[in-house]
């Protein structure tokens, strides 16, 4: 364990189905790492199947509760600006349990990057639609089929003020790895969303399969969101991964902080002179 | 006179807090204490608010309801308060054409405001300077006040005041010289800030709500001077999870709610509990449940903050009970947090939160304790086994630490595990940190008394212990107030020779009492007020001379 362990890898025993999308975004995920400056790099995740990504990789982690990886990951950057903080979450974490907190870093510009396993489905409970799971999905909490529409995140982030947006396919590998690399060199709040079959109870393979294209390079900005909402989420459309939105702006910390470093304040504060103005 | 209890009523808009809190400060000069009570429902204009100050030879911290002189900004507060004036006491009212009519000193506040063509507001200008006229306070004095205290306009206020003051006539409330050092006046929650920044605070959170929202403006205004950041995120639950995630980086925070956004914090006690990241709360108390009455005063969520959160841990809970513990038991409860790394909370309510008093900073010092921090050695262990229940902290950005924190059951380095023998050792290594936190409290007083031994012993805690204290000093009897609630404090050799228990605290049910009851001791009588107002001096005397004694 500890420093030095080129793989990344952890001794916790890996319990994710076989076949299953979040072996991809943990490759990837270790493959970008292996190159940034591991000491200042932290994980935070949510709870869910995402969220056992953080034990299996051997580096800082906050594996935090249900919907609050954004906020978690907020204080992290806020206490020590200097580290590196990448959040996973899972589409019923982030864009369920805890949208507010998404929307509101987006918003703050906090420079953190955000990556969402969108399997459409939650798959630790064993089976009921998500924020994102299309109109007619029969999970067991909806067996007679979902009568809500799904929402689209890549918009919702827009509108936001995210500063990056991006959207990727846990079965297109380098498409993967450049997008989680190219969101953690972006300064700014970074959105990476992975579009992820959950083998076991919402297998998306063959339709990702047909319909995933890689966008050709960026967007220009006139057509950001005629390819953002190209598929919403339901049957329709064809499904264009890759960076859909990039532009800089002040980030929350930078802003908040002025060169401060709250983890490494040491300062005697004398309140006698404020006591005098209120005396 | 050396102790005055003065009533200042009018609408929402009327300026009638910072009027109060001026009146406090031209006594101040003179060297007396004070204590304000501001009563304001929830609304921004209109309504009805009143203060009240109290000024005083002795240390006061709490009001009575009989007052000595009643100054009306409006019809309201002498249809409302008259009936509360003392004997020999003065009514100071707005005399312009159409405002007030009624018996005492009548000055035309609001004329006064129009020919000076001053702003309506500037109306509690001229009542000031007719106050200071009624208790002959010099008028040197009040200058003074104004230029330190109201930096906007102040030559014209003054000017304002002025007139009033030459219209007014001098009423039998004659202010005097006390002779003593002038003291300081903030509210409580400036003390809380106060004790925090002293406790090594570098973060501060909050979601406004009343009434701890003083704590979040107090420490916003100073963010500068005491070099912390200040942060308002978009709900309760975002404000503990970044606090978490900053003391996880290494950064001291605290946050500050009322009973309702702590609600929403709950999910963030137990996994600061789990995770053993150390974390101060400050709750202020209100009256509830739900919104309840918001800008008022109640003591119903001690058993909320003691008991809420899934699954067992260890936490800490002081209730200050006036500005000064205010000060240093917020900043006891952030150095146990950080030492122990267990959860603390520091619970206060609206009359302690937005009291202002006379603060005596020599009463106590605030030292920020350092946490153990890992010495370097081997590899490191978030959640090391250790005597006392307390693992060594490293932060992230650690050359040689891998620091893993988790709201999972885990294992000694921080990766989850559900086995049963590791699951079993690790409910038992947090809960062995009770007794660390014992350890760190072991000198810090606990349990304080007052007044004279006596068969009868008063219990109470928190704000109401100013009547508590103001009443058993009329009547001879003991006063113990309990200010640290978990670790329940041993109090046998405070109660071996008590008679009778009788409780005193503002609620409908009797919490303290239940307290002292599940920890076997036994509450003979309990004094309980829940009308939303904290208890008055005069007011618990009668009740318990009627009830008690």
């Amino acid at each position: 364990m500890n420093k030095g362990n080129k793989e990344l890898n952890s001794y916790a025993e890996n319990t994710w189905c076989p076949g299953c999308g979040n072996f991809a975004i943990l490759n990837a995920s270790k493959k970008v790492f292996a190159d940034k400056d591991q000491k200042n790099l932290v994980m935070v995740a949510g709870i869910g199947c995402h969220a056992k990504l953080v034990d299996y990789i051997d580096l800082n982690h906050f594996y935090s509760i249900h919907g609050r990886v954004p906020a978690t990951a907020t204080g992290i950057k806020l206490g020590n600006p200097e580290l590196t903080v990448i959040g996973f979450a899972g589409d019923g974490d982030a864009y369920g349990e805890g949208l507010a907190h998404l929307m509101f870093a987006a918003k703050r510009n906090i420079n953190i990057t955000m990556v969402i396993h969108n399997n459409g489905v939650y798959g630790l409970t064993t089976g009921q639609f998500t924020p994102t799971s299309p109109e007619g999905f029969k999970g067991k909490s909806t067996p007679w089929g979902s009568v809500e529409r799904p929402f689209n995140p890549l918009t919702l982030m827009l509108g936001a003020g995210a500063t990056f947006i991006s959207r990727s396919y846990s079965n297109r590998m380098e498409n993967l790895e450049m997008v989680i690399d190219e969101a953690m060199k972006h300064k700014g709040f970074s959105f990476v969303e992975v579009l992820q079959p959950c083998y076991t109870f919402y297998n998306t393979y063959k339709i990702y399969n047909e319909k995933v294209y890689d966008l050709e390079g960026e967007p220009p900005k006139e057509h950001v969101i005629e390819k953002m909402t190209e598929w919403n989420y339901g049957s329709k459309g064809n499904i264009p991964i890759g960076i859909f939105y990039r532009e800089t702006r002040p980030t929350y910390d930078e802003s908040m902080l002025r060169e401060m470093v709250p983890a490494r304040r040491k300062e005697e504060i004398d309140i006698e002179d404020l006591l005098k103005e209120n005396t | 006179m050396e102790d005055i209890s003065i009533l200042v009523g009018g609408k929402a808009g009327d300026g009638i807090r910072i009027a109060a809190i001026i009146v406090a400060r031209l006594f101040s000069r003179y060297g007396y204490r004070v204590f304000v009570y501001d009563d304001y429902p929830s609304l921004i204009r209109g309504g009805h608010n009143f203060s009240l100050i109290r000024v005083s030879r002795q240390k006061v911290q709490a009001n009575n309801v009989g007052v000595d002189l009643i100054v009306a900004l409006d019809k309201q507060t002498i249809e409302k308060h008259a009936s509360e004036l003392n004997d020999g006491g003065v009514i100071l009212f707005d005399s312009s054409k159409g405002e007030i009519e009624t018996e005492g000193v009548g000055v035309p506040f609001k004329e006064i405001v129009k020919e000076m063509e001053g702003m309506s507001i500037m109306r509690n200008s001229a009542a000031l300077g007719a106050i200071a006229k009624v208790a002959e306070i010099d008028w040197k004095i009040v200058e003074e006040v104004f230029y330190k205290f109201l930096p906007k306009k102040t030559d014209l206020n003054l000017k304002i005041a002025r007139k009033a003051y030459d219209m007014a006539s001098a009423g039998n409330l004659k202010v005097e010289n006390l002779n003593q050092e002038m003291m300081p006046i903030i509210s409580g929650n400036e003390a809380i800030g106060l004790g925090a920044v002293k406790a090594g605070m570098a973060v501060y959170y909050a979601y406004p709500m009343t009434p701890s929202t003083g704590i979040l403006h107090f420490l916003a205004a100073n963010r500068d001077r005491f070099n912390i950041l200040v942060v308002h995120p978009e709900n309760e639950i975002a404000v503990i999870l970044m606090a978490l995630g900053s003391a996880y980086s290494g950064a001291k925070t605290m946050v500050g709610t009322a009973g309702g956004g702590f609600a929403l914090m709950v999910e963030g006690l137990s996994l600061s509990a789990q995770s053993e990241i150390p974390i101060t709360i400050v709750v202020g108390q209100r009256a509830a449940p739900s919104t309840g009455v918001p800008t008022y005063s109640l003591q119903s969520d001690l058993h909320f903050v003691l008991n809420a959160g899934h699954g067992e841990f260890p936490r800490f809970l002081v209730a200050p009970g006036d500005a000064e513990e205010a000060y240093y038991y917020t900043g006891v409860a952030m150095n146990v947090a950080w030492r122990c790394q267990v959860p603390s909370i520091v619970l206060s309510d609206k009359n302690l939160s937005e009291g202002n008093y006379s603060f005596d900073s020599s009463m106590y010092t605030v030292e920020e304790a350092q946490p153990i921090l890992w010495d370097g050695k081997g590899d490191y262990l978030r959640y090391k086994d250790s005597e006392n229940g307390v693992s060594p902290l490293a932060f992230p950005g650690n050359e040689s630490a891998t620091v893993k924190v988790t709201s999972y059951e885990h294992d000694q380095y921080g990766i989850t595990s559900e086995e049963s023998e590791k699951v079993a050792f690790m409910q038992q290594k947090r809960l062995q940190k009770t007794e660390a936190v014992k350890k760190e409290i072991e000198n810090i007083e606990a349990v304080k008394a007052y007044g004279k031994d006596s068969d009868t012993v008063i219990f109470t805690w928190g704000s109401t212990k100013g009547a508590c204290v103001e009443a058993a000093d009329a009547l001879g009897l003991k006063v113990l107030q309990s200010v640290i609630m978990e670790p329940f404090p041993d109090l046998s050799s405070y109660i071996k020779d008590a008679g009778r228990i009788v409780t005193v605290e503002t609620n409908a049910t009797g919490q303290l009492a239940r307290l002292l009851e599940n920890n076997g001791i036994r509450v003979d009588h309990k004094v309980l007020k829940y009308n939303a107002r904290p208890f008055f001096t005069d007011e618990l005397i009668e009740r318990l001379r009627k009830e008690v004694l």
